[in-house]
């Protein structure tokens, strides 16, 4: 017995087990850390020991240990040690071992291989597993370009247990070794029909795996995946398969059409929730290849897994309906009751993916419905951070896109208002910026603002409850400035500048106190000026009194700036007092100070005003200061954009008497206030003669519930009004309606009647003037130009198009057509000029150019037309002309500035390339700089700008123009469809500088891209056009032109010329001719001719493009 | 799909299996521990079971007293994550025979091998429960008896 225990206790101190480690660090929940250190130490003398039994008991501890955060990596020889073991309890201990603990930089790692290799090739497959198992989590790029071979072998094991780990793994082995995967695809491919489902299962997780990394190489795989889609029952496997279609799609739009009906069928059919999610997800990423009827289906069953019960379900559903508002917002429009249920939901994950849909659902009509709801969830959200979320959303929903949404100001304002109730928000300068941007924009808003505000201002005490920790005091920031900027609007003056000036306004934070003393002042001007009328002389004097009073408590305040600005005053303020006790009239006078209208400036105006000459705006002014000067604390200057305004111009000069003399003052000033620290003991005594404002006792009242603010406005009565105002339009529209129905007669027009008010129907309350960015761009010029405005009937061109140009040219008589070419005009007016240039140009460019000159009303508009064109081997110029109206003035005559000449360029190597040329031509006597090129990009066509700059941002074209020069500049466009053709308006900035004076300029201008552009003229032999014919992938057109009156020749020549073809064979009064596109589309065309008929009949294996060069064809023999 | 990740780990936020199919260091994959499971631990119960972490998706499900947690990459589907979760649960409930937070404890090396041959490289393996269970017999059948015994003694 007694040697039974003995034996026992040995057995146990030499083997203590998994099992022993366990419920031994369980039992010593105290000393954790040094009873595992004491266990430590016994695996490393287990690990000593020459039985590979001890050892793998010994790494099988260290393996659980290292899950608890232990460091291990000292054993890892051991642990190879125990992996190589013949018998299979320890390989798979030391694999498992292995695979938890070694990671690429693990040394041992090369020592392995061997080993590997060995346990690979085993007779035993679970030898095979546990190797192919350890190797998927370890695999380094060494290991798998050295066992890639025998993994690829494996892939054929007669075991399917071993061939789809094999297929597996090979995934990873790609990953680190990319070579080996073009000799493994064909196996990998064979496998997608290996008779184990669990292989074949593999091989699609494999390839569907690689397909969504590189989807071009498995495009021809698409059939085989076709069949196993309509043939595999195994869910996961289906899931692989649409994913892998998902990625193939967009490569191969007839994909799209085909798999429409299988994948509705699932749709409808499927039981299994994730085989219907991806399904759906896949026809909503897949948007533009799926019929709108399968996403209606869609939006149908998300709205099913969005009424289901399980939070999962609903969260999917939110996050699928999220990615269709992107593209069909009005599908996902009609289900917002749904959408504002769920922000009731108990799930806060649920309610913000509720919340994001919100954002993009709002339209003119339901804003202030959606708005009206959210405000509930705000007074009930528990939790600051969810109760912020919905305020920046409501202010983001409300102010998306200019206040595109917003019909009634007065109601945001009621709102902006009402969130100012929230307590403890930290977006207070967020409601505060809004205020004051709806205020300074909107103009017919400011009345209602300015009451609002000012009774913020009085109530002021409400919001400020607990002043240090309270962000929303910011508000009181944009309060108090709208307030004394638009202090006309003010009711009572009088009481706002009160309240301004309340002692408690002294624990407002500095930048807020700061705003208040400067619009005192401004509200003080008003006050002023509105008493001066008045007999009685005292009112203004009282307020000048109220005004020297008060500000003495801003001018001890610890701010500087408030200091600052307050002592000004308040010396303004005392010598008004002076004059007014002279009875001299001041209030113009203190109005000027603050004369003027703001206006609201773009953020990117500052770029537009050019540097005066003579400044360096990089030289420093004063001696650059010391690195070891500490950074002052600043606080954040969100509203630093407002106050321009008030900087005042830099004192350049000042002789050195005023120096003395100010700086005598200012000794004065700090002798006088107590927080200048001063050595004379006398500053003690100047305190206590201060005015003791400090005594007044100040009682802060903390609000724990938000409070209504008598007089605020309720947001609510706004929607009551908006609902009934917007049911008065649509009875008087009716109204009308009805009459003008009677008046016609006719009972067609019934339309309008019933159906829901649409979007386009809603007028806005106000007529707002909501300043767009683009706006003030001539706020900031001396000089106003109206380039934007459209031209008059009279100040129209007689040529519109720049076909018409190309009419006025034909092919030179001798029948070359390309290198000369003579201009015929043929435009008759009075009024114009013509100037025709002949040009030959030494390296095979010819450029022609065609100015009208046109008076009319003063204003010289100019017109030019290019062509211009280059017969290169792999790129071709197209023609193509621009037209560019352009009026300006400039020193009291009316002067053409510059000229712009287009040429686009197709790129052969790349088929959605297309590079424009535009030579900058100065025609003025002024220097010509800092131009920026932009174009408003199409969905189609996109000017390729340099990354990091944004979708809308310029191009800075890279020269200067001096008088009389030009130049030329190339911009790169990517066109998606060449099918169509396509207009783009662009703008050209620049800066025209004179000796005297430099004003900015705008040149608006179209880019034609005429399918013609995208041809390109390419000699095709007439075998191979007839093998083209016949080949029947063709599809025909025809046109016929009537009254062409010239030589067959030149009709054939001009074809050529303007259109890109080349002639493949001619007999008599019939032609062939061939060109082909940018992206490999065949156009052949018939030309015969009898008479004056010429009837062309055009093949192309792309109808729209030929229907459209058809149609060019035709313009340019119109025309002539 | 091809996780990046496995967790299990336990209310009281111990880790009880970890899988990483990506190569990361120690200190990151610790680092990474910690903060999920202080993020889903933090989660209400009637919460869903996902989230977006960093730029991955996080599946996450408790049973009992433990946490099963995953990373998806974004394309990935959250359902059929679950699914495989569940799978793996009811494989261990299989082996063990109604299996508890202290069975994946004392076993730890058992949890792993089954999740081994139901999961290869973080992608599924085998769709099927009984050739997972059937390879893992074998393979237990292959181990010394010795050691069987001392297993089931200890239990």
């Amino acid at each position: 017995m007694a040697l039974k225990i003995v034996k026992g206790s040995i057995d146990r101190m030499f083997d203590k087990n998994l099992q022993d480690l366990v419920r031994g660090i369980r039992n010593h929940k105290e000393d954790e850390a040094k009873y595992i250190s004491t266990c430590i130490d016994e695996i490393k003398q287990e690990l000593k020991q020459d039985n590979i039994a001890v050892k793998a008991n010994a790494v099988c501890k260290l393996t659980y240990l290292q899950m608890l955060g232990y460091d291990v990596s000292w054993a890892a020889f051991n642990i190879v040690e125990v992996m190589s073991s013949s018998k299979f309890t320890y390989k798979r201990i030391g694999y498992l071992a292995a695979s938890q603990c070694f990671h690429e930089s693990t040394d041992v790692i090369m020592l392995t291989t061997n080993q590997i290799r060995k346990d690979l090739s085993s007779p035993n497959q679970y030898d095979t597993g546990v190797a192919l198992t350890g190797l998927s989590c370890f695999v380094t790029p060494d290991l798998a370009r050295d066992l890639a071979n025998d993994i690829m072998t494996l892939m054929s094991h007669t075991k399917p247990y071993i061939r789809k780990k094999a297929v597996l793994i090979m995934y990873k082995v790609f990953l680190k070794y990319p070579e080996s995967l073009r000799p493994a695809f064909p196996r990998l491919k064979e496998k997608l029909e290996d008779p184990d489902p669990g292989v074949q299962s593999a091989a699609v997780n494999v390839i569907c795996e690689l397909a969504r990394r590189n989807p071009k190489n498995y495009l021809s795989l698409a059939p085989l995946f076709f069949k196993l889609m309509t043939s595999s029952t195994n869910n996961w496997v289906l899931i692989k398969i649409i994913k892998l279609f998902g990625a193939l799609t967009p490569l191969e739009p007839r994909l799209g059409k085909k798999l429409i009906e299988p994948l509705t069928n699932l749709i409808h059919s499927t039981s299994a929730m994730s085989l219907l999610y991806e399904c759906v997800n896949t026809v909503i990423a897949g948007q533009y290849w799926f019929s709108v009827g399968s996403k209606e289906l869609c939006v149908q069953k998300l709205r099913i897994l969005i009424e289901d019960s399980d939070q999962n379900l609903k969260y999917l559903g939110l996050l699928a309906m999220s990615k269709i508002l992107k593209t069909h917002p009005k599908s996902v429009q009609s289900h917002k009751d749904l959408i504002l249920q769920c922000l009731d939901d108990k799930d806060e994950s649920i309610r913000l993916r509720a919340l994001d849909l919100l954002y993009g659902m709002v339209s003119k009509k339901n804003l202030m419905e959606i708005v009206k709801k959210l405000m509930l969830h705000v007074d009930k959200a528990e939790g600051t951070t969810y109760r912020d979320e919905l305020l920046t959303k409501i202010i983001d929903i409300c102010s998306q896109s200019n206040y595109q949404y917003i019909t009634n100001f007065e109601w945001y304002i009621s709102i902006l208002v009402e969130l100012t109730r929230l307590e403890g928000t930290r977006h207070g300068h967020l409601i505060a910026s809004q205020m004051l941007d709806v205020a300074i924009r909107v103009k017919a808003i400011r009345v209602f603002a300015v009451a609002q505000m000012a009774t913020l201002l009085d109530n002021a005490h409400l919001l400020t409850g607990n002043m240090q920790r309270n962000g929303i005091c910011e508000v009181l920031y944009a309060a108090a400035w709208i307030c004394g900027e638009f202090s006309e609007h003010l009711e009572n003056p009088m009481q706002t500048l009160e309240a301004m000036l309340r002692p408690k306004v002294a624990t407002l934070p500095g930048h807020i106190q700061a705003v208040y003393v400067q619009n005192a002042a401004k509200l003080f001007a008003t006050i002023l000026k509105s008493q001066e009328g008045n007999t009685d002389s005292t009112a203004a004097q009282d307020t000048s009194q109220l005004m020297i009073d008060r500000l003495p408590l801003f001018v001890q305040s610890a701010n500087l700036e408030v200091q600052e600005r307050a002592s000004c005053i308040l010396q303004l303020v005392k010598y008004i007092q002076k004059l007014q006790q002279k009875d001299v009239e001041v209030a113009e006078e203190v109005n000027a100070l603050f004369a003027g209208e703001l206006n609201p400036v773009a953020p990117k105006a500052q770029k537009k005003v050019p540097v005066p000459e003579g400044l360096d705006l990089d030289a420093w002014i004063n001696e650059p200061p010391s690195e070891s000067e500490s950074e002052d604390e600043q606080p954040k200057a969100i509203f630093a954009k407002e106050e321009p305004k008030h900087s005042r111009p830099r004192h350049t000069e000042v002789d050195e008497k005023e120096l003395a003399r100010r700086r005598e003052a200012r000794k004065q000033e700090q002798a006088n206030n107590p927080f200048y620290i001063k050595a004379s003991p006398s500053s003690q005594k100047v305190y206590q003669d201060a005015p003791g404002v400090e005594h007044i006792p100040v009682v802060q009242i903390d609000l724990s519930v938000p409070l209504k603010v008598p007089g605020l406005p309720m947001s609510d009565q706004y929607v009551k009004l908006e609902e009934e105002r917007r049911q008065k339009e649509r009875a008087e529209k009716k109204k009308k309606e009805k009459k003008k129905r009677k008046e016609k007669r006719s009972g067609r027009g019934k339309k309008h009647d019933s159906g829901p008010e649409s979007e386009e129907d809603i007028t806005p309350a106000h007529q707002v003037d909501i300043v767009t960015e683009e706006m003030p761009e001539s706020n900031c010029a001396s000089v106003r130009f109206y380039l934007s405005r459209p031209l008059a009937d009279s100040e129209k061109l007689p040529v519109r198009s720049h076909r018409a140009a190309e009419a006025a040219k034909s092919p030179a008589e001798d029948g070359e057509t390309e290198n000369a070419t003579s201009l015929e005009p043929k435009k008759k007016s009075s009024k114009e000029k013509r100037e025709k240039k002949k040009d030959k140009d030494r390296d095979r460019k010819v450029m022609v150019k065609c100015w009208i000159h046109h008076w009319d009303c003063a204003f010289f508009v100019f017109i030019f037309f290019c062509l211009h064109f280059l017969t290169g081997n792999d790129a071709y110029h197209l023609l193509c002309s621009c037209k560019s109206d352009f009026k300006g003035r400039l020193n009291g005559r009316w002067e053409t500035m510059s000229d712009t000449v287009y040429d686009i360029q197709g790129n052969l190597q790349d088929g959605s390339q297309v590079v424009v040329s535009v030579i900058f031509e100065n025609k003025c006597d002024s220097f010509l700089k800092s131009m920026e090129f932009n174009v408003l990009d199409s969905l189609n066509s996109k000017l390729q700008r340099p990354e990091g700059s944004g979708p809308h941002d310029g191009l800075t074209v890279p020269f200067q123009l001096p008088p009389g020069v030009s130049n030329e500049a190339r911009f790169v466009f990517t066109v998606q469809s060449i099918v169509m053709p396509q207009k783009l308006k662009g703008t050209l900035t620049f800066i025209v500088k004179n000796e005297d004076s430099s004003t900015h300029e705008k040149l608006d201008f179209k880019l034609h891209f005429t399918c013609t552009s995208y041809l390109i003229t390419t000699p095709c032999y007439s075998d191979a056009f007839a093998k083209l014919l016949e080949s029947g992938d063709l599809k025909g057109s025809s046109v016929r032109l009537e009254g062409v009156n010239m030589p067959f020749h030149h009709l054939l020549a001009r074809i050529c010329f303007h259109h890109h073809f080349s002639i493949v064979e001619r007999i008599d009064s019939c032609a062939s001719m061939y060109s082909r596109s940018i992206q490999g589309h065949h156009v052949c065309l018939l030309v015969k001719t009898s008479g004056q008929t010429v009837s062309i009949d055009a093949k192309c294996d792309e109808p729209t493009l030929l229907g459209n060069v058809l149609d060019e064809i035709k313009q340019t023999f119109s025309q002539c | 799909m091809f996780f990046s990740f496995m967790l299990l780990f336990s209310r009281q936020g111990k880790l009880r299996l970890q899988k990483w199919y990506v190569p990361l260091s120690d200190k990151e994959k610790k680092k990474i521990t910690r903060e999920l499971v202080q993020t889903v631990l933090a989660r209400k119960p009637k919460m869903c079971s996902f989230l977006e972490w960093r730029d991955l998706k996080i599946v996450y499900k408790r049973y009992a007293s433990l946490y099963f947690c995953c990373a998806i990459e974004d394309q990935d589907n959250e359902l059929i994550t679950l699914e495989i979760i569940h799978r793996y649960v009811e494989l261990l409930d299989k082996y063990f025979g109604s299996v508890c937070e202290l069975d994946i404890i004392f076993n730890f090396e058992k949890a792993y091998f089954i999740l081994d041959e139901f999961l290869l490289g973080g992608e599924a393996q085998e769709t099927s429960k009984k050739n997972v269970l059937k390879a893992i017999e074998q393979a237990d059948l292959l181990q010394e008896v010795r050691h069987l015994i001392k297993i089931t003694v200890d239990k």
